[in-house]
């Protein structure tokens, strides 16, 4: 249905291992990831650790390194690897046509 | 050319219903629409009185064997897949080389541009897709032409006939397959590439890197991260020029940036369309009465560029005409392409996710790259490349979602090996070996010199190495000698070397990766991890600004930093703080700074509401609290007062802190102010493996802390006294003398030849105090004292890399460069308030 996915731009505009963000009016930015062979992924902008940007760390493989600890967030799960325990929420993505699409309703909650 | 226009029957002749049988209009003579007549043939051929339009004026061929006409490998008539014989036995009229231009589903007719009106039954919709032509200036320049129809290849070896040069834009598969038929058709070909690795679609970065070498080995020229500006040339193309102001004299340029299904006839008559002609599962459009298959599809939010999705279409496509309805459920693709002999393969998911694993296996010497992503102990995609043989044994493990955990270790060696019962434990297949076959192919050693050599006393994988040379080169046999090292000495093998790797991707330490990117002269990221056997993917954040550091120090001027590999404060140029905004340090040379500089930075905190500027500890002014958008607009500011990066965010040379010295003070022995500066103008903006400090004290009493610096000047009567090797932090560590000398030149050139050495043999996040008690004091002073050669070529290959990298970074983003890095990519205002 319209309006459930919102439409953030061209694929081409997040660099291959990187990511851009996207600014919500009265909240926290959400991260949106594109990994070295081409798959997207959403998160809340904020590590579960110290609510570190992860938009700003190294994307490696399917996890990002969080830039104020290193700490390794799964980009499907937004789930901590390794021994460090949290959780960062996800918001659904889907790439349609090159376009980047994420899911409105994920994305009021990530940034709430 | 050697293929035959049909001739199709004259417009002004009817076509009269058959009233007995249903009458399907087929719109497109391509694989997909004969596809889906041969299947409803084979089910029921009496059932329908069918009529096909084709835009092209031929026969039903294979498309996708374009490319080998092209190349000069086939005939036209080798490609085609029914021949006039096909439609007149099953009674089709074939109309070729007349497209439909308009369908009226209220009337149920179609009509041609030639002025035909046929009635329809049931109405086939099966136009494929249309090359995508990017809309670039000089884009309608004859000579300009896509690849698509047969049409296109005779242009194209209209072209090559008369010789010259061609630009074929897009890497893709469609490209890459243009631009081998041209090379080989004499042409000299240059490929554009908009993203940095080809065919990132179907290959993940290490295999598009691979693809990029052997074609560029095999003549072509090969841009990747090429933005086409504009097409020119006066009456005809004459080349393609870019972005970046590079121009390709070409007279022929091939667009081959994607296909877009072709839904422009589909829309105009009402029908669903979103990316492709909306479908069910039966290939049924929004009217009951038209169907669509192929390209020009949008089955469930999927539309397919392959082919192997149309043959499961078709199927259901033909069960639904005929009612025995199956039904379609999409399509997992693959990809098996072969250009100029080299083989590549993707399938599925080859990027993994959640709970993915990835077992790669890389065979620099044969050319080899294996990746095979599984989760839950199911394949879930692959990519090949070099050998592709087992494509088809994955992509059938991928479809049938087997369970591999039984042959988990040895999945990636192959069909052939993991079922040929020889999936025992690494070491009994070593164990298994004869004692002459080769264990280390670099350096052709066989398994009995192996063993002779670990009996004679050689129970460590350095020793082995060291003896008799097995893994001491590319390493890739390493695991295979460790196994017979344990085969050989039973319990008696201690186990793991010792010397710690880089990371869990490689099983290289710091020095031998750097070592091997010269020796072996590895060139990029991708290189490295190929030719040293990475075991993942694009690694981690551990070993990939390692190798952005090793590759920039052995290849200055030549390497293109890889700004994804660095850590967010070298990628921003600014301190990220612990609430997301930044910190920013402008230069101020030797600790020495003016009214027009304060005032300026007087002006960015207030303009900028930066809660706190501070003084640090060496001798700068630190702005705080500084958003990422605004920090362009914040180094725009500080450049227009002749102020550039201070690297406070670098693994780079910080600052150079000093004292007043003779010229103010009364226990002053030298100018350490002058030398501050002088020494701050030749080392900054160079990248060191950790950063590093300097310091110039102008008496003994040592005001700038000179002594826990990684290079210190204290300044006495008779000279220069140098000191290397200190640091304030966790470990303070004082430094050691170096050495005394009595000039402010030597001084120079001492500090540039230590900076070098340090740069070229530390490990990366290595200060100097810590590497200095590794290689310890004698070894640099061997080097930077007792040498005056070796220093001599030290300075110089560090004065040679500072000229390409005293740039200032600033200056660059604030002109606008990499403006992604600061800007979102969307902002989004929800319409209600958020909770």
């Amino acid at each position: 249905m319209i309006g459930d996915w919102l439409d953030i731009g061209w694929l081409d505009e997040i660099p291959p291992r990187g990511s851009r963000t996207i600014q919500v009016a009265g909240g926290d930015d959400v991260a949106v990831f594109r990994t070295g062979d081409n798959r997207v992924f959403a998160l809340a902008d904020r590590c579960p650790h110290k609510h570190g940007r992860l938009s700003q760390g190294i994307v490696h493989g399917n996890a990002v390194a969080c830039p104020l600890h290193n700490w390794r967030i799964a980009l499907a799960t937004g789930e901590a690897q390794g021994a460090d325990k949290g959780c960062t929420p996800v918001v659904p993505v889907r790439v349609s046509g090159g376009r980047v699409l994420i899911c409105r309703a994920s994305t009021l909650k990530a940034a709430a | 050319m050697d293929f035959h226009e049909y001739q199709s029957p004259d417009p002004a002749d009817t076509i009269e219903p058959d009233a007995a049988r249903a009458h399907l209009v087929v719109i497109g003579n391509g694989m997909a629409g004969c596809r889906a007549v041969e299947e409803l043939l084979a089910r029921d051929a009496g059932r329908h009185r069918v009529t096909i339009f084709g835009a092209e004026p031929h026969v039903n061929y294979n498309r996708i064997m374009l490319s080998p006409v092209l190349a000069g490998e086939k005939s036209f008539d080798e490609i085609v897949i029914n021949d006039h014989d096909w439609y007149a036995d099953n009674q089709i009229d074939l109309i070729a080389g007349d497209p439909i231009v308009a369908i009226d589903r209220t009337a149920k007719t179609v009509t041609s541009k030639a002025g035909r009106t046929v009635v329809y039954d049931k109405l086939l919709i099966a136009t494929g897709s249309d090359p995508f032509i990017i809309p670039v200036p000089g884009h309608d320049l004859p000579g300009v032409i896509s690849f698509r129809d047969m049409s296109d290849v005779d242009a194209m070896l209209a072209a090559a006939a008369q010789g010259g040069d061609a630009v074929v834009i897009g890497g893709g598969l469609l490209g890459l397959e243009a631009a081998h038929g041209l090379t080989l058709r004499g042409m000299k070909v240059t490929v554009l590439h908009l993203m940095p690795t080809l065919m990132e679609r179907q290959l993940d970065e290490a295999a598009g890197w691979l693809l990029k070498q052997a074609l560029e080995a095999r003549g072509q020229a090969i841009l990747t991260g090429a933005d086409t500006a504009e097409i020119y040339g006066g009456g005809k193309v004459e080349g393609v020029r870019l972005k970046d102001g590079r121009d390709i004299p070409a007279s022929l340029v091939v667009m081959a940036v994607g296909i877009r299904p072709s839904v422009a006839l589909a829309r105009a008559s009402g029908l669903a369309v979103g990316r492709g002609i909306h479908v069910d599962d039966h290939m049924v459009t929004s009217d009951p009465d038209v169907l669509a298959v192929g390209e020009c599809v949008e089955h469930d939010g999927q539309v397919y560029g392959l082919v192997a999705p149309l043959w499961d279409m078709c199927r259901a496509l033909a069960d639904g005409l005929v009612e025995k309805h199956t039904g379609y459920r999409g399509s997992v693709a693959s990809t098996k392409l072969k250009v100029a002999g080299l083989n590549v393969f993707s399938a599925g998911d080859f990027s993994g996710g959640e709970a993915c694993e990835d077992i790669v296996l890389r065979d620099a010497a044969r050319g080899i790259y294996k990746r095979v992503v599984l989760r839950e102990d199911r394949v879930v995609g692959a990519v090949l490349y070099g050998d592709t043989a087992d494509g088809g044994w994955y992509f059938d493990l991928l479809k049938r979602q087997e369970d591999v955990a039984d042959i988990r270790d040895v999945l990636i060696y192959g069909q052939v090996f993991a079922s040929g019962g020889r999936r025992a434990d690494p070491k009994a297949a070593v164990a298994a070996l004869s004692a002459d076959a080769e264990i280390c192919g670099c350096n052709g050693v066989s398994k009995g010199q192996v063993v002779a050599c670990i009996e004679a006393g050689n129970a460590t994988l350095d020793a082995v190495r060291a003896t008799c040379k097995a893994s001491a080169s590319c390493g890739s046999c390493t695991g295979m000698v460790e196994s017979l090292l344990a085969v050989t000495l039973g319990d008696d093998y201690a186990g793991e070397r010792a010397t710690k790797t880089i990371c869990g991707c490689t099983s290289f330490g710091h020095d031998d990766v750097r070592r091997e990117i010269v020796a072996q002269g590895l060139r990029s990221i991708p290189e490295v991890m190929q030719k040293l056997h990475w075991t993942t993917p694009d690694g981690c954040s551990s070993c990939r600004p390692a190798l952005n550091y090793y590759l920039l120090c052995a290849w200055p001027g030549e390497y293109e930093d890889d700004q994804q590999s660095r850590f967010v404060n070298e990628r921003l140029h600014a301190n990220i703080q612990k609430d997301g905004t930044y910190s920013v340090v402008p230069r101020m040379w030797g600790g020495i700074t003016s009214p027009k500089e304060l005032r300026a930075i007087a002006d960015v905190v207030e303009k900028y509401n930066a809660p706190m500027v501070k003084v640090t500890g060496g001798q700068r002014l630190d702005i705080f609290g500084i958003r990422k958008e605004d920090l362009p607009a914040v180094w725009a500011d500080l450049n227009a007062a002749g102020m550039v990066s201070g690297h406070a965010y670098g693994k780079a040379l910080r600052t150079v802190k000093t004292c007043v010295g003779s010229e103010w003070c009364r226990f002053g022995t030298q100018d350490s102010t002058g030398l501050g500066v002088k020494l701050e103008r030749m080392s900054w903006g160079s990248w060191m493996p950790h950063k590093f400090k300097i310091a110039v004290s102008g008496c003994p009493r040592n005001c700038a802390e000179a002594t826990i610096k990684d290079f210190g000047v204290v300044c006495v009567e008779s000279g220069y006294e140098l000191h290397v090797g200190g640091n304030g932090g966790m470990k303070v560590r004082a430094t050691d003398l170096l050495c005394k000398v009595a000039t402010e030149q030597e001084a120079m050139e001492y500090c540039a030849a230590f900076i070098q050495l340090y740069r070229e043999e530390a490990r990366y996040l290595e200060r100097t105090a810590p590497w200095t008690e590794r290689v310890g004091l004698d070894a640099i002073k061997t080097r930077i004292v007792d040498d005056a050669e070796g220093r001599a070529a030290l300075a110089e290959r560090f004065l040679f890399s500072q000229r390409f990298s005293q740039d200032d970074p600033w200056a660059d983003r604030a002109a606008g460069h990499d403006r992604n890095h600061h800007a979102p990519m969307a902002r989004f205002t929800p319409q209600k308030e958020m909770a």
